[in-house]
């Protein structure tokens, strides 16, 4: 931040300067004194509202859930609130036959996010950067499942993928008894069926990030390496590809947050069922309902905070880390 | 500090990213707050003797129907007004712990059972032993039990139950001449011949994850017996004791004859394929019968309780869920709660119900049966002679217990029958814990 305090617009350099201090023996603050008191009113408001909502919503809930998560609670009084210490971890690693699957499949999720859908919106953005015919078509085409909400997504596909009456089984006959594939139902399948619905909507996402990265890069430098008798491929491997870097930070980014914050999708297609758990399902399950596992719901919740922030420190300690070098 | 203007003006060129990120933040959970908490409270009218609010899970269009029927009669009768609160049957139990500790409706729905004792335990609902001095005499003493909290008070008012049993479609029993199983190994040897006929033996669908429970519940009360179950399901056995093994090994020797995929199938299209006749059986609560749409297929609609495993439990025992009416810790219009309950408890109530939902039966003894089909006579026999009543597995347990370890545990023995030692030994230290923390 710099320290120059002078007049940025013509109309405020047109402002008179403050008026004298008032008769009262008291010294003038100079010139740093620049808001009149209903200034400073309104901006301790402007700034004191969000701020407060921002603690009180943010901050203290999430201190709260960590707080939580070494106790038992049921929800009902505060009376009720027992400490427990790391009981809920230890139960947590070592009784929960759902948890170390979740974590799994968060991680599969990831993986295979980042290894299909994204190289293949990228494919799909550098088709359509060539500016094809009908290419407007096509991009609202690719991009319409991202405009969707995930539950609308995860509706649509159980649809398709309903063992009896979907158009899948159907169309292949496998809803006959001895023949049958159950999509949603079969641990070894289900996660994989929701992933081709998560990924149908990925790569539209990715291929919008893609597409707006390669709009940045120079055209003279497609000419130079056109130039020197490169093709199309060496063209993109030696010469854009390099230049998308920043916007390749930003879709592993997006990439990590989409897979760890999966959870609408499969919440709709079974409800993290057999093979589909997932850490963000396993939360809600603990913590809403009648007679609620809030401190055992909150120890889930702490591990995925856990997860998230070692994530996204690096991710912003060498983005700020950028920042000042520039 | 930031740039800016003598006349106080922000000249920021762009808000900083942080600040607008937190901004943002900030927007979104107030935005996803503010209908949460909008959602705890109730319709909030001040105390008004000629009213009583009431929080109704009734979110289908038959039971909204038939309670605002029963509503409207009062009214008529009392001149008390019932203000309903209505609010989706599944995010009603979601938000029911909240809801009761915010400002509830005077009266609210809710299950016999477990549940209802979990709420009067937590003083969060009142003792209605003054209604019950009123409307005792119409109920059996399995009713009056199901109504007791475990400081003995009376704390519900029961409208409506249905047992579970295994129903089936008289022509297609007819058609191939099967007989009604009464026992173990004639349920096996009819199952074994309705595979060879073509037909799916067990309908089923978990997608839901309940409908397993009430399989176990079956053959665990009809191998063990009542009082094992009940104790099971309070947490005061081991699921590791060889008794619920046999339940598992039991469940294990069935699997074979139910409907295939039956983890990505909702109770609904399970029902659709007895509806179809491509079942044979289906174990469900008689509210199978709402998928009867056709009158002539309804009417084709039978059912026979589980049949006997071990000959010292016999049949004595049916599931029955209840449901029906609860008062919040402290209703605004006590006098009208009173009245309303009262009238909530007289057979007259129940009959304008069991008009338009006929898949379930009247609680009370005292309600005319002459206008019941004959599913419902059927129904009402089977509840009435039972020596024991259980509710299911989820309403006779805690249900933090029966949801985050019981319904993921069935669905893991459902695809892997096998590993069922492992299993029993997860759930009994998960139990533990659960159990442990009350």
């Amino acid at each position: 931040m710099t320290t120059d305090t002078s007049p940025k617009s013509p109309e405020a350099a047109a402002v008179p300067p403050p008026p004298p201090a008032p008769a009262g023996g008291r010294t003038p603050r100079g010139p740093r004194r620049l808001l009149t008191r209903r200034d400073r009113i309104t901006l301790a408001f402007m700034a004191g509202v969000p701020t407060i909502l921002h603690v009180a919503l943010v901050w203290l809930t999430a201190l709260a859930s960590i707080a939580l998560a070494f106790t038992n609670w049921d929800g009902i009084g505060f009376d009720s609130i027992k400490w427990v210490g790391l009981d809920n971890f230890r139960q947590l690693f070592t009784d929960n036959p759902q948890f170390w699957p979740a974590v799994q499949h968060n991680v599969v999720w990831f993986v295979v996010l980042i290894l299909i859908p994204t190289p293949f919106g990228l494919f799909l953005a550098v088709q359509l950067d060539k500016r094809i015919r009908f290419s407007r078509v096509y991009q609202t085409a690719f991009f319409l499942p991202v405009v969707m909400s995930l539950a609308v997504t995860g509706f649509v596909w159980q649809l398709v993928y309903n063992p009896d009456t979907g158009l899948i089984n159907s169309v292949i006959g496998a809803n006959t008894p001895g023949h049958y594939i159950d999509w949603i139902g079969d641990p070894d399948l289900n996660l994989w069926a929701v992933l081709v619905a998560a990924s149908w909507r990925h790569a539209g996402y990715m291929m919008i990030l893609y597409l707006a990265g390669l709009k940045g890069v120079d055209p003279s430098l497609r000419e130079a390496s056109a130039l020197d008798g490169a093709n199309e491929w060496q063209t993109f491997k030696n010469v854009v590809f390099p230049t998308l870097r920043p916007t390749n930070t930003v879709v592993l980014v997006v990439t990590i947050i989409e897979a760890l914050r999966a959870f609408d999708l499969v919440f709709v297609f079974n409800k993290g069922a057999q093979g589909t758990e997932l850490l963000s399902i396993l939360i809600t399950n603990n913590i809403i309902g009648e007679s609620s596992r809030i401190g055992y719901g909150s120890a889930i919740a702490v591990v995925l905070l856990v997860i998230s922030l070692a994530v996204i420190i690096p991710y912003l300690i060498a983005t700020f880390r950028k920042e000042r070098r520039a | 500090m930031p740039h800016l203007t003598p006349s106080g003006r922000l000249s920021l060129p762009s808000p900083s990213r942080r600040t607008l990120l937190r901004g943002i933040g900030g927007a979104a959970v107030l935005g996803a707050g503010v209908p949460l908490l909008s959602a705890c409270g109730s319709s909030g009218t001040a105390a008004d003797p000629k009213t009583v609010t009431l929080g109704s899970n009734a979110s289908d269009a038959v039971p909204k129907k038939a309670f605002a029927e029963i509503y409207a009669a009062f009214t008529k009768q009392s001149g008390i007004a019932v203000d309903v609160n209505t609010k989706d049957h599944n995010t009603f139990q979601e938000q029911i712990n909240s809801y009761l500790q915010g400002t509830p409706d005077d009266v609210f729905n809710w299950f016999a059972g477990y549940r209802m004792q979990f709420f009067a335990a937590k003083k969060l609902a009142s003792p209605i032993d003054d209604v019950w001095q009123k409307i005792g005499g119409d109920f059996p003493d399995a009713m009056k039990q199901l109504s007791k909290g475990e400081d003995g008070k009376y704390y519900f008012v029961p409208l409506y139950t249905y047992p579970w049993a295994l129903f089936y479609r008289k022509s297609v029993f007819r058609q191939h001449g099967y007989q009604v199983p009464t026992t173990w190994d004639q349920l096996v040897a009819l199952c074994k011949q309705m595979k060879k006929d073509g037909l799916v033996p067990i309908a089923f669908g978990d997608k839901d994850a309940w409908p397993a429970m009430g399989t176990f519940d079956q053959i665990n009360f009809r191998l063990n017996g009542y009082d094992f179950h009940k104790s099971l399901m309070a947490g005061k056995e081991a699921w590791t004791d060889p008794k619920v093994k046999a339940v598992f090994d039991h469940w294990a020797e069935l699997l074979p004859y139910h409907q295939d995929g039956f983890m990505g199938r909702t109770w609904q299209n399970a029902a659709q394929t007895l509806v179809s006749k491509k079942a044979g059986m289906y174990l469900l609560g008689s509210f199978v019968a709402q998928q009867f749409a056709n009158k002539a297929d309804a009417d084709d609609l039978d059912f026979f309780a589980f049949p006997e495993i071990d000959s010292a439990f016999g049949q004595d025992t049916v599931e029955a869920p209840t449901d029906g009416f609860m008062v919040s810790r402290s209703p605004k219009n006590h006098d009208g709660v009173v009245k309303l309950l009262e009238f909530l408890g007289t057979p007259a109530a129940e009959q304008i119900y069991l008009k338009a939902d006929s898949s379930v039966v009247a609680a009370s003894s005292k309600a005319d049966t002459s206008s019941y089909t004959a599913l419902q006579k059927k129904a009402y026999t089977m509840i009435s002679e039972a020596k024991s009543l259980t509710q299911f597995m989820d309403r006779d347990s805690r249900p933090d217990f029966t949801s985050t370890v019981m319904q993921p545990g069935l669905q893991k023995f459902l695809q892997n029958p096998k590993g069922v030692d492992g299993l029993l030994a997860s759930i009994e230290r998960q139990k533990k814990t659960i159990f442990a923390s009350a």
